[in-house]
């Protein structure tokens, strides 16, 4: 059902989709239509004109009508064009499914088989088989079949490739199953799919093809009409008598326009790449409602975030991702915030460069101000600006921030350049420079490697270059360590820490790990369900948290040297963000709730220079057991 | 002595790298130097080490994903010297890192959970179903997720379907690889104290293996460290990172995140791994360690005991 939806999104394929359903449905009741004889010549009415008594498309050479022959044709075309299509899809699927689960050197010998077919031209290929089983519509369509098997082979082979090493066929195979049982139950359903979109985008051009055989005589033999032999029939009247060519190749061309806008229309349906939302091109920056109501200007701090609200809209559900977030940070400070996936942290940091995707991201309240100005709301040009030389981010996957093309010291180079004009030995100077600052080793040479000839440490270092090349006042570092080894993270966390202290960085650091946050910041905000719940010095929060959601998470991450033990976890799930409970999001898995906590909004209030939302806090005594 | 659950005896792999044009074998990347471990019946061996350092591999062979190259897998005094991951399957499971990836998007959880049911253990219709509520109570998942898609489940829930699956194959043995690192902390608390539950309750035998050292700490009984392939030291779980004898599981014991100490990076800039297609000469460690010796660079150091059961390969152990 969703697939039709999707499909009838694209006009054009649904154009084609009915087209095609005309066609189709006329060819199924040919046989039941009050036509002539389409094989009975009648030489004395030969060539006669369309839309004449009796005969609405004229009549050809032999005098046979042509509206006749036009439909047992195109009824004939089709037929063989998709028994081609299938027939080529079904061989060209088990080969490249074979070849992608075996590996190896069955792989080998079958796709240098495939190589071998796909290196002569695919109409000599198809003139030589069909010489070698004499003309004839069954001889054609092996011919195209055969002809399209490798397109299939290799495509399927590809996928299945991926598919093999997956976790999950490691998994069936330790179920018990055998290979055959795991490429049918297993791989076949995860194929067809690629299996449908390469036989939407084929089957008009094998239509084509065996048009063009029968066109050379070498398809159907007269007196049966397809519609390349009827094309192939009315050449030497081409001039004379155009109307006999025009009507079979109209036909033609509707029928293969038609095939090509579907399948383009089924790929895009059935692609989960497109699916999810990869053709929709986000804007530059995220969209701002037009009622939302701007917080007032701020003092000393650097960055202020004032009752931010970041929503996604998709279809008529609405995700609550931030929900009303103020935060603040100095020059020189480390503020960390600290939550779990899904509570909003990641969607915070990005809001304030207008980096959310949109749509479906859509800032529907409060302000993000630097230096006293509302970046919410301003000009693309003014973020543009401003991203990168005075807020640069730092993210969680140096290999999928990275261009794997260029070298990193271009990439250094073109994060300069994109905010000042920079000679190329400047900038390379600068590039090394910036190297040296993260501590990478031998700059000098490091400086034209590519992305992949770094390990991922070396990785994050680039991307903390990349983050200083403009010398920015805030750095957003989301997760940077997280896909780091220990002895990495160390490094890493220690650079960040250096590069602060020299420079009076203010650093927004996201994490999940209060181990990195009691070590690297000054303060830290505690973020659950897209709200801060708790928000202090850091010292303060980790020794003795206030909120339980605080205190819970903490006891339920193990610390090293706390030995062998049973973790206190926090039973239930974090609430979906597009129905949160009315209250505290957290009360359904707290166990000093009480009603109240479920009724009302509760505020994040004040308490010296930390702040709590909760009505029934941990008491400070408690918290220190 | 009583017989171990699981034993290893030289147990290593090479990767092949391809052949040369004429034929000519080429050199291997070494994955897995020659490992001999026992893992005693009920006990809970966890395995740490950075990316790389083989873990996943020696996993892989353990439940016969992967052929070793040389020596022999013994599960309850049975040799288990074929590649066969059905044979396998009954005795040792392995619980995968990503739950989801782990679960074919196109079949129910019902057909998931049938599948070893069936095949390994030739269960009817009516014995699966029976069976497979049986485990599904053990692991408190609701039965009305069978008929769903895994796409529809939280990782945590995911990684209990994992889990369930594991179980339902009936091994007494199961390879934990990474199970939590791809959950939420919440989440990780609670797949971590079922997996305790379910060890009380079913007498199993696990091998954890986890980069996270506080995780590996908090469930293991003994701990072996893994780096470049090899164990480098084994021993007690409240003993191996309180009181490392080598230097590298001191500089992870000293890497590791804590509140309260302070921010120093335990080593220099200039490290790398050492390169698989190129290994070292002796200690594979030695380019990071700060006691390295000319020794180091001459011969490989061998696991021997330092007190106890811990047994250290290290020219140069470190004293308490």
């Amino acid at each position: 059902m969703s697939f039709l939806r999707l499909l009838a999104r694209n006009q054009l394929a649904l154009a084609g989709l009915v087209v095609m359903g005309v066609v189709v449905a006329l060819a199924l009741v040919t046989p039941l239509l009050p036509l002539a004889p389409p094989n009975v010549t009648d030489t004395g009415n030969r060539f006669v004109p369309p839309f004449s008594e009796g005969a609405l498309l004229g009549t050809d050479h032999l005098g046979r009508d042509l509206l006749s022959r036009l439909m047992w044709g195109t009824r004939l075309s089709l037929a063989v064009g998709f028994a081609a299509a299938l027939i080529a899809a079904t061989i060209g699927a088990a080969i490249g499914i074979i070849a992608g689960y075996y590996g190896g050197r069955t792989d080998n010998v079958i796709m240098r088989g495939v190589d071998m077919l796909m290196a002569f031209p695919y109409i000599l290929l198809a003139l030589a088989i069909v010489a070698a089983l004499g003309p004839g519509l069954i001889n054609a369509l092996i011919a195209v079949a055969a002809v399209n098997i490798p397109f299939f082979a290799r495509n399927i082979r590809g996928i299945t490739v991926g598919i093999a090493h997956k976790e999950y066929v490691d998994a069936a195979r330790l179920s018990g199953m055998s290979d055959l049982r795991i490429i049918l139950t297993e791989i076949l359903p995860n194929v067809i799919p690629v299996i449908v979109i390469a036989m939407s985008t084929t089957v008009g051009w094998m239509i084509l093809e065996t048009a063009g055989l029968s066109f050379l005589g070498l398809g159907s033999q007269p007196p049966v009409a397809d519609l390349g032999s009827m094309l192939g029939e009315a050449r030497s009247a081409l001039i004379t008598n155009p109307h006999t060519s025009i009507v079979p190749g109209l036909m033609i061309l509707v029928i293969v326009m038609a095939i090509n806008l579907l399948g383009d229309g089924v790929r895009d349906a059935l692609d989960p790449r497109l699916k999810s939302g990869a053709l929709n091109r986000p804007l530059p920056a995220t969209l701002v409602a037009k009622d939302r109501e701007p917080a007032p200007q701020h003092q000393d701090v650097i960055l202020t975030l004032d009752a931010l609200q970041t929503q996604f809209h998709v279809k008529d559900r609405v995700y609550r991702a931030v929900g009303g977030v103020s935060l603040s940070v100095k020059p020189g400070e480390c503020l960390g915030i600290i939550g779990e996936s899904g509570s909003g942290k990641s969607v915070t940091a990005l809001s304030v460069m207008g980096l959310v995707a949109s749509p479906p991201g859509l800032i529907t309240g409060g302000s993000v101000h630097y230096r006293g100005e509302d970046l919410v709301g301003a000009p693309y040009r003014k973020l543009r600006t401003l991203r990168g030389s005075e807020v640069a981010y730092i993210f969680q996957d140096p290999q999928a921030t990275l261009h794997p093309l260029y070298r990193v010291g271009d990439q250094l180079i073109e994060a300069i350049s994109s905010h000042r004009s920079i000679g190329r030995d400047e900038g390379r100077n600068k590039a090394v420079e910036l190297l040296e600052a993260v501590r990478i080793p031998n700059a000098q040479a490091r400086i034209d490697d590519y992305p992949h000839e770094m390990s991922g440490g070396m990785r994050q270092r680039v991307g903390i270059a990349m983050a200083m090349a403009n010398d920015p006042e805030v750095i957003i570092a989301d997760e940077p360590t997280t896909a780091l080894d220990v002895t990495v993270q160390a490094q890493i966390l220690s650079l960040l820490d250096d590069l602060r202290r020299e420079r009076g960085l203010a650093i927004v650091f996201i994490t999940h790990d209060f181990g990195v946050v009691g070590q690297l910041c000054d303060r830290v905000a505690v973020m659950y369900a897209g709200r801060i719940v708790e928000e202090g010095p850091t010292r303060a929060i980790l020794d003795a948290p206030r909120h339980p959601y605080t205190a819970r998470l903490m006891a339920c991450v193990p610390e090293l040297g706390g030995g062998r033990r049973r973790l206190e976890a926090i039973p239930g799930l974090p609430p979906p963000v597009n129905d949160l409970p009315p209250g505290c999001a957290f009360a359904p898995r707290c166990d000093r709730a009480r009603p109240e906590c479920r009724a009302g909004e509760i505020a994040l209030e004040p308490e010296g220079d930390r702040a709590l939302r909760c009505l029934y806090p941990v008491e400070q005594p408690e918290a220190a057991e | 002595m009583t017989v171990p659950a699981l034993r290893l005896d030289d147990l290593s792999k090479t990767f092949p790298l391809g052949r040369s044009l004429f034929g000519g074998e080429r050199m291997g990347v070494r994955a897995v130097h020659p490992v001999t471990l026992d893992v005693a019946k009920g006990e809970t061996l966890g395995i740490v080490g950075e990316s790389g350092c083989g873990k996943s591999t020696l996993a892989r062979m353990l439940v016969g994903l992967l052929a070793p190259t040389t020596g022999t897998i013994e599960i309850e005094g049975e040799a288990l010297d074929n590649a066969d991951p059905a044979i396998f399957g009954k005795r040792i499971q392995y619980v995968f890192q990503d739950p989801i990836s782990s679960l074919n998007p196109r079949k129910t959880i019902r057909q998931i959970m049938s599948a070893p049911l069936k095949l390994l253990h030739g269960m009817d219709k009516t014995a699966r179903a029976a069976r497979i509520s049986e485990i599904f109570e053990t692991v408190s998942l609701r039965e009305d997720f069978l008929d769903r898609y895994p796409h529809e489940f939280s990782g945590g829930q995911a990684q209990r379907i994992g889990i369930a699956r594991a179980l339902a194959a009936e091994a007494r043995i199961l390879i934990l690889d990474e199970p939590v690192s791809a959950l939420d902390v919440s989440v990780q608390a609670q797949v971590l104290n079922l997996l305790a539950d379910l060890k009380a309750r079913l007498d199993l035998t696990y091998l954890f293996i986890s980069h996270d050292l506080a995780v590996v700490e908090a469930v293991s009984d003994r701990i072996a460290v893994l780096y470049f392939g090899s164990v480098v030291e084994l021993g007690r779980a409240e003993d191996i990172f309180a009181s490392p004898r080598h230097p590298y599981t001191k500089l992870l014991a000293d890497s590791a995140p804590v509140v309260g100490r302070p921010l120093t990076a335990p080593e220099g800039n200039d490290t790398d791994l050492p390169d698989p297609l190129n290994p070292p000469s002796g200690c594979a460690f030695r380019a990071r360690c700060p006691y390295a010796t000319e020794l180091c660079a001459d011969e490989v150091p061998r696991l021997t005991e330092r007190g106890g059961r811990h047994v250290v390969a290290c020219h140069h152990p470190l004293s308490d």
